[in-house]
């Protein structure tokens, strides 16, 4: 068996609403609300980045892991907001939880999907027999154009998940992926904000690569949707990943653990795998859950874990991720919010 | 060890010197002191200050010094110890005094605070770096956190720690040199705005330029320069912990303490025979802690005793008749040397309309960061 | 502001609050060579929980510029379960939720940027904890 060992998430303290970002921008809130199904989200404080979330996320993974950190040969972290465009935000991961040095290092982009990518590549050290443990996170704290349709989405979180062989939590049966060049949303470098192509990013994107991750990963199988407690899928707003869901046969009953994202927003890298770790938080021995992620460019990673018995020994140790989302939470105005988030010009 | 005096000083107006840079502060100080004192050529000098290098970029203070005030070619000295840079300037000088080495010696402070913008982060090199300023905290910050526990272990009011600015401001309409000669009310103190909770800006000494200088000579000599000198009767100092927080007790300054028993000891005399003290007031707190420490009044107890008049002329003793470094202003490197100048104005007559009458034994206090240093004199009247 | 073997020294103390115990119970966070108290220089290596007690707290109004954008904000003594002693700032915190003798635990957070072009220093802040 080789699957999750230890996993946590992290989700910052500062909250702002959808309705006082429509305010800011005249926008009819009660539509927006509607229409991308989003609440409030999260909004990462002043002394947060990927880096402090990915730490913070880490420390709960490897308590319920419950093993010596300096056993993780490898440390991945996926993100589209790593502090530094050059010096993986890992390395300061590993000083900053005690791992290392003797761990392999590298940071993660593909856009919304390179947490899922690294939880990928974690997974594959352990399988091939490399290392014994290996840790993959997903964390961001993307920025949304001021004004524009992602301001109301683009959040801050994370996951990090540790695979192993020993004391299994979540057994992983199968893994696939589907990737192809698909412009539909980027950054060119030394640009601050994302462009994207509208309604491009729906259908011949999000949809079309995590519905074929999705069928290619239940073909691969051989299951079908009924046979799954849980089903998390990329959260870009509310309703994505329920439209997908329901296509491909899932149930919003099945969906409604992991759908975090109507009061967390999506937090790109950070999106599947916050789902993920609120479904473990609650998931029993023996359930089937499936998670698709999805990344602008473009691609999507297809998991199918099975829950087990040591699962849930471990879901109290450390801060869940329904009790973070719902518990100290102070709300921003947008003058606030758009200084923490550096829209405003500061003196140098 | 030679008995020492005190045979002159000088010091520049404190407040925004804009005209005036560091070495011209200095020099004006130090000509004048050399003037007072009858004096044309030193033997040795001593400066102090906290950060001309982070004010102003300049270091090597012995060589500026020594050569602007038309000295070069005497051996000079750059002494730090921030705020009690300049007490530690005079107890060097003292030492090369009384020790036979020298006879003439000029002790002086200065510190050119207006030239720069960010004077928190300059100040804040006087805490531990590391592990205090790394942290965000500022030294009004630090202050403001002794106050908390001092406000709720001893019930000392909001009002009555506004005192200290009031009665020093009051000390200070007298004192020409002061950068506000002008009194304060309570509204005034109350509704200024927030440094650091519960510190306002009225509680805290402002930003400063100037400089103070004192001649030094053997007591036996200094009737041959001047009928007007005081003696040095006692120097203590001593060093506490730089971070506040390995305090043991946060309301506590014991290198203050201790400065102040090395002082009493060598002096021979109790806080009962002093009849003024220039005390380190960096922020209203600190004056109440101080004169707590060098025994004026029981821990907890000198709040309500300055709110009854216990700290002014007729009370139970002058405390900074100058005007304290809130009212005369805290040119930091000059402050420990200007509270020395104002004892040997008193102690020698000459303090005006702030005279303490009859003083005969007089106190100064200068203080260093958190109390991580501390410098106590007595002057004793000839 | 740090530089990078500045910064780089502190590193154990403020990623992972190493912090030296010595025979007499004496813990410091801060790097020494020998014990202030009984001039000792027997310690073992520990790294603190992170958990502690407020002694005093401020709420700073006017920083140096480093810090700034970030006024007003809380900084507290700590006295750490261990014994230790230390300063942090207090982050996700309403001012009047702070007291003397409130709990806390120490996170890791971004302390300062050197610019816009310079290293990122973390280090640890508190926040507060059984509100």
């Amino acid at each position: 068996m080789i699957g999750i060992v230890g996993y946590g998430s992290y989700v910052p303290a500062y909250r702002i609403k959808s309705s006082t970002i429509a305010a800011q921008w005249g926008d009819d809130p009660v539509a927006i609300e509607r229409g991308l199904m989003l609440k409030e989200k999260t909004v990462p404080g002043q002394d947060e980045d990927t880096i402090t979330i990915a730490v913070a996320a880490a420390k709960s993974a490897i308590i319920r892991a419950g093993i010596d950190p300096q056993r993780i040969g490898a440390v991945y972290i996926g993100s589209e907001s790593h502090p530094y465009a050059v010096k993986p935000s890992g390395t300061v991961l590993v000083d900053a939880c005690g791992i290392g040095p003797d761990v392999h290092v590298a940071d993660f982009e593909f856009a919304c999907k390179a947490g899922s990518e690294a939880m990928f590549v974690a997974y594959s050290h352990v399988k091939s027999g490399n290392m014994d443990y290996a840790l993959g996170i997903g964390a961001d704290t993307s920025q949304g154009a001021p004004g524009d349709a992602l301001e109301y989405s683009a959040s801050a979180g994370g996951a990090a998940f540790i695979f192993g062989r020993e004391k299994v939590l979540a057994d992983v049966l199968f893994t696939n992926s589907y990737t192809s060049d698909t412009p539909d949303f980027w950054r060119r470098e030394y640009q601050m904000y994302p462009r994207h192509g509208g309604r491009f990013t729906g259908e011949p994107a999000y949809f079309k690569h995590v519905l074929g991750a999705a069928t290619g990963l239940l073909d691969k199988s051989g299951m079908k949707p009924e046979d799954f407690k849980y089903a998390v899928f990329h959260m870009p707003n509310g309703k994505f990943p329920l439209k997908a869901g329901n296509t491909l046969g899932f149930t919003n009953k099945q969906m409604e653990q992991g759908w975090v994202v109507n009061i967390m927003g999506n937090t790109y890298s950070g999106s599947s795998p916050t789902g993920l770790a609120a479904i473990l938080d609650v998931a029993e021995p023996g359930d089937k859950i499936f998670m698709v992620s999805f990344g602008s460019g473009a691609g999507s990673d297809g998991f199918i874990f099975e829950a087990t018995d040591e699962l849930p020994k471990v879901q109290d140790l450390a801060p869940k991720t329904r009790d973070l989302l719902n518990g100290k939470k102070i709300y921003l105005d947008y003058g606030k919010y758009a200084a923490y988030r550096r829209k405003i010009l500061f003196n140098e | 060890m030679r008995d020492v005096a005190i045979i002159g000083v000088g010091m520049t107006k404190f407040g925004e010197l804009w005209e005036q840079s560091l070495r011209d502060q200095f020099a004006e100080a130090a000509l004048e002191a050399m003037d007072n004192a009858g004096v044309k050529k030193l033997d040795s000098l001593y400066v102090g200050a906290m950060s001309s290098g982070m004010y102003v970029n300049q270091e090597h203070l012995a060589s500026v010094m020594a050569d602007y005030i038309g000295q070069e070619g005497i051996p000079a000295t750059r002494v730090e110890s921030a705020c009690a840079s300049g007490a530690i300037a005079v107890r060097s000088a003292y030492l090369e005094v009384a020790s036979g080495m020298s006879d003439i010696v000029l002790a002086g402070g200065v510190e050119k605070m207006w030239d720069t913008e960010d004077g928190t982060f300059v100040l804040a090199a006087a805490s531990d770096q590391e592990y205090e300023a790394y942290n965000g905290v500022t030294f009004p910050g630090l202050y403001a956190m002794m106050a908390r526990v001092y406000m709720e272990k001893y019930g000392l009011t909001r009002e009555e720690l506004a005192q200290i600015p009031i009665m020093n401001h009051k000390h200070a309409v007298n004192n020409p040199n002061a950068q506000y000669p002008m009194e304060m009310s309570l509204s005034t103190v109350l509704n200024s705005s927030m440094v650091a909770d519960p510190l306002r800006l009225m509680d805290c000494s402002p930003i400063t330029d100037g400089a103070a200088c004192v001649i030094l000579c053997p007591l036996d000599q200094a009737s041959k320069y001047t009928d007007k000198y005081v003696k040095i009767k006692a120097i203590g100092a001593a060093t506490g912990p730089i971070a506040l927080h390995d305090h043991k007790d946060l309301t506590r300054l014991d290198a203050v303490r201790l400065s102040g028993e090395r002082a009493y000891q060598m002096a021979g005399v109790t806080p009962r025979d002093i009849d003024f003290v220039e005390v380190h007031d960096c922020f209203s707190i600190a004056q109440i802690l101080c004169v707590e420490e060098l025994g004026f009044f029981e821990y907890g107890t000198a709040g309500k005793a300055f709110a009854n008049g216990e700290g002014t002329y007729g009370g139970k003793i002058v405390v900074n008749p100058s005007g304290g470094l809130k009212a005369k202003g805290h040119p930091v490197g000059a402050t420990g040397v200007a509270q020395i100048l104002e004892a040997f104005l008193q102690l020698t007559g000459q303090a005006g309309l702030r005279q303490v009458p009859n003083a005969k034994l007089g106190m100064t206090q200068n203080m260093g960061g958190s109390g991580g240093s501390s410098v106590v004199t007595i002057l004793e009247k000839i | 502001m740090a530089n990078s073997p500045r910064y780089h020294r502190e590193k154990a103390h403020r990623y992972r609050l190493e912090a030296q115990k010595f025979s007499s119970g004496y813990v410091t966070l801060a790097n020494r060579y020998i014990d202030p108290n009984t001039g000792s220089r027997e310690f073992e290596i520990i790294n603190l929980k992170g958990t502690g007690t407020i002694l005093s707290y401020t709420i700073v109004h006017i920083s140096s510029d480093q810090f700034g954008h970030q006024t007003p904000f809380p900084v507290a003594i700590i006295e750490t379960d261990e014994g230790a002693r230390i300063t942090a700032m207090v982050a996700d915190c309403n001012p009047e939720d702070l007291k003397i003798g409130g709990k806390v635990q120490l996170v890791f957070r971004k302390i300062q940027e050197e610019g816009a072009s310079g290293i990122i220093n973390y280090g640890y802040k508190a926040v507060l904890i059984d509100n």
